[in-house]
């Protein structure tokens, strides 16, 4: 086996000095009962050649070189080279958690810079590591607002993403949690703002609302704060197109502002790994989940980094511990580092307004065909960089299928999360969205 | 004496931002093909941002000599041996990094149609037989994001095994081994925790184990290996014990790399365990993630399995119409690249490569542990697996700590141990060499901590002070948390 950097003599010498005949008797100990008397029944291992023809042919099966437009969730932004080529460096790719600071200043410089900027991008004053992904953040980010106010209720804004809502559920349902949804509004594709104020009261903990909102819609975010904060609950802000964060105004009435990073080059990659993040009000800093890296100094008194806040943590508070979590998702944390680094204070901005643009102009070249086959925007809401299409009752599925044979993979049916949307679909245009696919699309459409 | 490693020259780097000057650019985007939006006018003018105070503005050679100066400043796998216990650093292949990034699969949406996602969805279909197989455990859920998240999905899914036959019961207990994952994961799935202790051998105490399981106890979660790196004798025995009484078996899979073509948790009465693709099946720890924690389940909690699950045998479907099931532990399906990485670890080993690493684990731990044991205490004499735990009870006398050890092992070209855990051992020293380090490596090690052991009797300054050698020397971090900066801020000006 080519991983196994012995030979048989080095093998026997070790054995030697451990007075053992053969391997096999390093486990001379275990219970008969245990042991397995019989090969795995796992085919023979392969080379590295056929390694690859097998996932190959596996790419082949999922790949006929579609051009796309689902977004909600996952979203395609063009990956600077360079990207891949840090990552892929050794020195970040095979390290372990930077518990060691002496011996891991690179991770943990990474990881501060990756920090400063999402609390510039998003308003807050403090950020985690990361976390697993968006959908996990959510119910981290609704645990944490239930210590800070002693409170357990949560009110979900039924337009955040449907699938975290549903991650959100499992984590509540058990804890014994309530979790209550506020109503969109039919007509913006907004959260419902009278119906969320009802719905909050003195025992809520969260007020959760995403913005860009799972229809694409752009939500007020600071009459959501009034509302949560009136009854001494926290906002919860999400978001699941980081691109967004180049162009719209940041969050900051938010307490705790959580979401995902994909869209920060990080390949699509069938739903992960992608990197969610944590983001809140300084004051709340003991009460959040996850690694956090600080600045400090050595013996020498130069400025240093290292993890710090641990006793937050499982592996010293254990059951007391803010959250679980202990694995996070520091290489996906690096590759968005670097994507902002390398788009910046203006690049970023120039590309949400690309994202912009696209998402507009596929908007418009749809509306045109209001008269001709009745399909129209679903909502008046502002909107991002998708948005949803009443098929002008014809049926999505059949218009998703017929893009298909153009090799169009059109948008997200959403029939299969919002009932009374099943005659609509969810378009996402990023920035490699071309006119002229764009074009192909209303076409067909 | 240190033959490992000489110091080199390695570059200083500012932050980024420290870097900055406006109006350096490290992108080109295209130019726009449709009109250009004004933002105001579409989002309204209070939903558009000024600029980003403080965001960098560099260029693309500045950003590539940052984080490759960066990138000097760690150690790492590639460099040496990592002798984390119950940490599993293995190599990992760049083969599984290239496979990850096929178009194909890199760039599958998950949301694409069935129809041209059925490569995706076979790769998962493998990985759940290889494991089911690897594990004795008929099913297998891939969606949980890490170990962590592996233990809740598991815990609930005991949870809702139990509330199905009317009662999820109240407490799990956690021998005082235990990884902080154990007992912070049952706090967050709505369990009271109740720590057992070790017995004198510094295994599950059966006598205790049955004193302690009643009615109210729904699970023992067991680590084996435990963290000692035993071998828990009385498995079978606590599983059918816990079983006579309602209760559950989890295992924690941390150490599964001990057992791998060895032995089956489900051959030894476990009914719940996790796997930690980024310990045992190879995928790189990237400096703290992403992970993956497949779980892994008897038959009767198949139906409680998270959504969605994979169904069909010519075309494969997603199947949702599961009422039982404890609900989404994540969106879409979990840490595909991660996956597709194990999968590809297992297939280039295949059934008797895993056995075989295994092996050699299992030799590297204990020709470490044989190398060591005149130097340092053996606190407990059970037989090593895959790794050992010694102690500092000698050196300490002298007033030098295993904590200190660990940081004077980094001047001879180390990464630390694990120290001071397992919490049942006082100073503790935990390694784990893994299966992919050769002799030559070993041999530096075990040399080194027998040069360290020395210098505590003949210098134990030296030792107090480590390291030496490092380019930041001792990291203040009670400085840190005191007054925790965790961000950069301009100079008040």
């Amino acid at each position: 086996m080519r991983y196994l950097p012995k030979s048989n003599a080095e093998r026997r010498e070790m054995l030697d000095s451990l007075g053992l005949a053969t391997l096999e008797d390093l486990f001379a100990h275990l219970p008969d009962e245990v042991r397995l008397k019989r090969p795995l029944d796992l085919a023979p291992g392969i080379s590295e050649y056929e390694i690859i023809d097998y996932f190959r042919a596996r790419a082949a099966e999922n790949d006929g070189g579609f051009a796309s437009f689902l977004g909600a969730g996952a979203y395609y932004h063009y990956r600077p080279v360079i990207i891949d080529a840090i990552v892929q460096r050794g020195e970040f790719l095979t390290a372990y958690t930077p518990y060691q600071p002496e011996i891991s200043q690179g991770t943990l410089t990474a990881i501060f810079e990756f920090q400063t900027m999402l609390c510039q991008l998003t308003g807050m004053d403090v950020c985690n590591a990361s976390m697993y992904d968006g959908s996990t953040a959510l119910p981290e980010a609704v645990m944490m607002a239930c210590r800070v106010t002693g409170r357990t209720r949560a009110v979900v804004a039924r337009s955040v993403h449907p699938e975290y809502r549903e991650v959100h559920r499992t984590y509540a349902r058990y804890q014994g949690l309530p979790v209550v949804e506020a109503p969109w509004n039919r007509e913006t594709g907004l959260v419902d703002l009278p119906a969320l104020e009802a719905l909050v009261d003195d025992q809520t903990a969260a007020v959760v609302v995403q913005s860009p909102n799972f229809f694409g819609c752009v939500e007020p975010v600071r009459e959501a704060a009034r509302i949560a904060h009136a009854r001494g609950a926290l906002l919860v802000v999400m978001f699941t197109e980081a691109v967004s964060l180049g162009l719209l105004e940041p969050p900051a009435d938010a307490d705790i502002v959580a979401g995902e990073l994909q869209s920060f080059a990080i390949s699509p990659s069938y739903g992960g790994p992608y990197v969610g993040v944590m983001a809140a009000k300084e004051k709340y800093i003991r009460q959040m989940p996850g690694r956090l890296v600080g600045q400090t100094t050595d013996a020498g008194g130069q400025r240093a980094y290292c993890l710090t806040l641990a006793t937050r943590e499982q592996h010293i508070r254990r059951e007391r511990a803010t959250s679980n979590i202990c694995t996070n998702q520091a290489l996906i944390a690096l590759m968005a580092t670097v994507f902002m680094s390398v788009y910046g204070k203006q690049g970023l901005r120039e590309l949400a307004e690309q994202n912009l643009a696209k998402a507009h102009y596929l908007a418009a070249q749809l509306e045109k065909l209001v008269e001709k086959r009745g399909a129209r925007l679903r909502f008046s809401g502002p909107f991002f960089n998708e948005f949803v299409v009443d098929c002008g009752g014809r049926d999505p599925a059949e218009i998703n299928r017929r893009l298909l044979g153009d090799k169009i993979i059109g948008g997200l049916e959403l029939g299969r999360f919002e009932p009374d949307l099943s005659g609509c679909l969810l378009l996402c245009a990023t920035e490699t969205a071309r006119r002229e696919t764009m074009d192909r699309l209303v076409n067909r459409f | 004496m240190i033959r490992k490693v000489r110091s080199h020259i390695n570059q200083d780097e500012p932050l980024l931002v420290e870097r900055s000057s406006p109006g350096k650019k490290g992108y080109q985007l295209p130019p726009l093909d449709v009109p250009a939006v004004d933002p105001r006018a579409a989002l309204g003018p209070d939903n558009v941002r000024d600029e980003i105070a403080g965001f960098p503005e560099v260029s693309e050679v500045e950003v590539i000599r940052h984080y490759t100066r960066l990138s000097t400043w760690n150690y790492a796998i590639d460099l040496g041996v990592y002798p984390l216990g119950s940490c599993t650093m293995k190599y990992n292949p760049r083969v599984n990094e290239f496979v990850a990034r096929l178009d194909g699969l890199a760039l599958a949406h998950p949301y694409q149609p069935e129809a041209v996602a059925q490569g995706a969805m076979r790769i998962q279909v493998e990985l759940e037989r290889a494991l089911a197989e690897i594990t004795g455990m008929p099913a297998v859920t891939l969606q949980p994001a890490a170990g962590a998240h592996g233990e809740l999905t598991g815990i609930l899914l005991i949870r809702a095994l139990l509330e199905s036959r009317g009662n999820p019961r109240r407490k799990v207990l956690i021998p005082d081994s235990a990884h902080g994952t154990n007992p912070a994961t049952a706090a967050i799935a709505g369990y009271q925790v109740e720590s057992i202790p070790s017995n004198a051998e510094g295994m599950i105490d059966l006598g205790e184990l049955d004193r302690r399981v009643d009615d109210s106890v729904a699970a023992l979660m067991v680590t084996n290996p435990n963290t000692l790196g035993v071998f828990e004798r009385d498995i079978t025995l606590a599983a059918r014990l816990l079983h006579e009484r309602g209760a559950m078996l989890y295992m924690d899979g941390a150490n599964m790399n001990a057992l791998v073509g060895i032995a089956r948790p489900g051959d030894f009465g476990v009914d719940v365990m996790h796997l930690n693709l980024h310990k045992t099946f190879s995928t790189p720890h990237g400096g703290g993630g992403p992970g993956g924690g497949p779980v892994a389940v008897t038959r009767e909690f198949e139906p409680f399995l998270p959504l969605p699950r994979i169904a069909g045998d010519g075309l494969l479907r997603y199947d949702y119409d599961r009422p039982q099931s404890i609900g989404r532990v994540r969106a879409f399906y979990g840490n595909f690249g991660v996956l597709v990485r194990a999968l590809a670890y297992i297939l280039a080993h295949g059934g008797d490569g895993l056995r075989n690493a295994t092996l050699d684990a299992v030799l590297n731990a204990n020709y470490v542990r044989r190398g060591l044991e005149g130097c340092y205490e053996v606190p407990y004499a059970a037989p090593s697996l895959h790794e050992c735990v010694l102690s500092d009870k000698r050196q300490a006398a002298l007033g030098v700590r295993t904590g200190d050890i660990a940081k004077r092992l980094i001047d001879y070209g180390f990464h630390p141990y694990t120290v001071s855990f397992p919490l049942i051992v006082h100073g503790a020293l935990m390694i784990e060499p893994t299966e992919t380090e050769d002799k030559r490596e070993l041999d530096l090690f075990i040399d080194a901590l027998r040069s360290i052991a020395e210098e505590v009797r003949d210098n134990p300054e030296t030792v107090r002070t480590a390291p030496h050698n490092t380019r930041v020397r001792r990291v203040d971090e009670v400085a840190a948390a005191r007054k925790p900066v965790v961000r950069w801020k301009p100079a008040a000006s």
